[in-house]
């Protein structure tokens, strides 16, 4: 990732795609000499990709069924129907589970903090990579340290501090504790520091351009690889969150992963009313994940951390 | 002392900037001070943020973990380490760690071994690489609250998909949510379908890092691929595993979606069989006791934990990351290498052009 990175600052993207696809065809060479995989591998894979998928797919099943039929059948039917659109309906429909305004609030929760994180962690790394001020080592290491910090246990003063301003119940409650990652800082001071050339900030600071400018216009568009990365996770991270709001939020304002939980408390006789639920309310996330799952494997792989 | 002064346009990258000339005008005075300033200006939203949502409330447990305070009536009257006592009193408090820790073994090593099976799977030439890895992620972006409800559903006492399952092969039906140890291997399910592919992820970067001379290396010598795999892919990945087990530990003590999700009541099973500790302290604090004093004791004792478990696990690793051959330089354990360096040393980790 470093040496394509650093040919796209210095020698431009043509440059860059083609040293990319050099180091590609060399590996590729390499990797020819282990044969293609036999029927087993495949096989095998196949068995994981079915686990992985089964369990929505059984929603799906639980779903357009009749809650009488999944008491007394482990496996009701083996297709989804029609009926299934029903519990949708009467999902969204619904007054005491709030879809619409769950939906809504999820979107608010995850852009917000991944755009805070993204800018702060961004503006955060490229001071730490590339600027050097007093009390730089010190502060980096203070960084890296509370990443193994399990900050979720001061969730009490947390709520005392939200319950004071009046913030319970209320969306930027559970927005602004997550605004910025020590994760996120970490991830682009490594990512710039390689990826940045001083090169190129010098020849923006010779051309006159304030420290703003220079961070503006040329260490942001160099951190776009892995900002976008850092972004796509903090998103999924805030979608799935559960823990903390769950107690900062309610019924009356929630968030998608809520909703699971008032299905619960309000169908949990009506399972297939439940599972088509939670399917609804996991869409979202699988239509995402259509899009962007190869970046996302890409994020993994080039060292993402876990949410 | 920053990268470049304006009044020195050659490439300073150390040093400090020469004198700067007595007069200067009122412009170059304000590029100075953008110059200095600027640094501390972009780090510091990170800093002041961390402070008011992290830290603050961190240390603020320790004060509430002191005093009589409930959700209801607010701080009362300073009652020293009554709060600690009363917890490590309460017998539901140790089995809640019981759990926790039987959940955590039962989830990580299973899964560990697992995900590398998986990641050999992918190291291969395959077709249609790029669908096999998405295809293990999926797991990834469902909420853990989902993916909880739906096993739930799938390892119900009666009538369960898993136990027909064991029905097929001639296994007694198993009381999933009302023995101890089979709901914790359910919540335990529950947590891998979750995170095996995700790590098997990692292992793959790790994998595809491991030089290909090693292998030949080892066709040479007449290894087979098991053997290929056992003594020379695994020492190689060894970094990324430590990783793994590493941030697992911190997440694993920490587990709350799963188990609050697993039944109805969401409060552990009628005999706390699978109440855990962060559970426990959701209970304390708003469930029905509504102590926030003691909630707070039950918050730091497990912090203290958690940080005790980190460092052992820190030193170990570090036993065995330096006594073992080079790491493969993927990013995720360079990250960890790095890590390990700005400790020791004590110094900054981002030195220009380091290797990777």
């Amino acid at each position: 990732m470093s040496s394509i990175a650093v040919t796209a600052q210095t020698a431009g993207k043509g440059a860059a795609m083609a040293a990319a696809r050099r180091r590609d065809s060399g590996s590729r060479a390499a990797r020819a000499a282990s044969r293609r995989p036999g029927r087993v591998t495949y096989a095998l894979l196949g068995v994981a990709l079915v686990i992985s998928a089964f369990p929505l797919y059984f929603t799906l099943l639980l779903g357009s069924s009749d809650p009488v039929a999944i008491a007394q059948n482990p496996v009701p039917q083996w297709l989804p129907d029609s009926s299934l659109f029903q519990q949708f309906a009467t999902v969204i429909s619904s007054s005491q589970i709030n879809f619409a305004k769950a939906l809504w609030n999820s979107v608010v929760v995850s852009v917000a903090v991944s755009a805070s994180v993204v800018l702060f962690s961004t503006l955060a790394g490229y001071s730490f990579a590339k600027l050097s001020f007093r009390g730089r080592g010190p502060l980096l290491v203070f960084v890296v340290a509370t990443m193994a910090v399990p900050t979720q246990l001061g969730i009490i003063p947390m709520y005392i501090l939200m319950s004071e301003i009046g913030w319970i119940g209320k969306v930027q409650a559970v927005v602004v504790p997550a605004l910025v990652a020590a994760f996120g800082v970490f991830w682009m001071t490594q990512y710039l520091s390689e990826a940045l050339p001083y090169e190129l900030i010098e020849a923006a600071r010779v051309d006159g351009a304030s420290m703003l400018r220079t961070f503006w216009s040329v260490a942001l568009p160099a951190a776009r690889p892995a900002a976008a990365m850092l972004g796509l996770f903090t998103f999924v991270q805030q979608w799935t969150n559960f823990f903390w709001p769950s107690i900062v939020l309610n019924q009356n304002n929630p968030t998608l992963p809520l909703v699971v939980r008032s299905l619960q408390a309000t169908y949990f006789v009506d399972y297939s009313l439940v599972m088509g639920g939670i399917f609804l309310v996991t869409l979202p996330l699988l239509v995402i994940f259509a899009v962007v799952g190869r970046q996302l494997v890409a994020g993994i792989m080039a060292g993402a951390v876990k949410g | 002392m920053a990268v470049l002064s304006p009044s020195q346009p050659a490439p300073a990258r150390s040093g400090r900037p020469p004198r700067p000339p007595r007069r200067v005008g009122f412009s170059q005075r304000l590029g100075r001070w953008d110059v200095k300033l600027s640094p501390y200006l972009y780090i510091s939203p990170f800093f002041v943020l961390f402070a008011l949502t992290g830290l603050f409330p961190l240390v603020y447990t320790a004060f509430v973990s002191v005093h009589q305070w409930n959700l209801l009536g607010g701080q009362g009257d300073f009652v020293g380490l009554q709060n600690y006592v009363d917890v490590l009193n309460q017998p539901v408090f140790w089995k809640s760690l019981a759990n926790t820790l039987s959940i955590f073994v039962l989830s990580s090593v299973p899964q560990v071994i697992l995900a590398i099976t998986i990641a050999a799977l992918l190291d291969q030439n395959l077709r249609a690489a790029t669908f096999w890895r998405m295809g293990v992620l999926v797991p990834y972006v469902v909420a853990p609250v989902a993916v909880s409800m739906i096993f739930g559903r799938m390892f119900a006492d009666q009538y369960g998909f898993v136990n027909a399952l064991l029905g097929i092969v001639g296994i007694d039906a198993v009381g999933w949510h009302s023995e101890r140890f089979a709901s914790h291997l359910a919540i335990a399910t529950i947590v891998n379908y979750r995170w095996t592919g995700y790590n098997a992820l990692i292992f793959l970067a790790a994998m595809q890092a491991v030089p290909r001379e090693l292998y030949e290396a080892a066709v040479i010598d007449g290894a087979g691929r098991v053997r290929q795999f056992f003594s020379v892919t695994v020492p190689q990945i060894r970094a990324s595993i430590i990783f793994v087990v590493i941030t697992s530990t911190i997440g694993g003590l920490q587990i709350f979606d799963e188990v609050r999700m697993y039944d109805a009541a969401g409060l552990g099973g009628p005999s706390k069989n699978w109440m855990t500790t962060v559970l426990y302290l959701y209970d304390v604090a708003w469930g029905n006791q509504k102590n926030f004093g003691r909630a707070a004791a039950v918050a730091w004792i497990l912090f203290v934990l958690i940080i005790g478990i980190g460092m052992v696990n820190f030193l170990i690793s570090r036993r065995i990351s330096t006594s073992g051959p080079r790491a493969p330089k993927v990013s995720r354990s360079h990250t960890r290498v790095l890590l390990e360096r700005a400790r020791a040393a004590g110094s900054s980790t981002t030195t220009p052009g380091e290797d990777r």
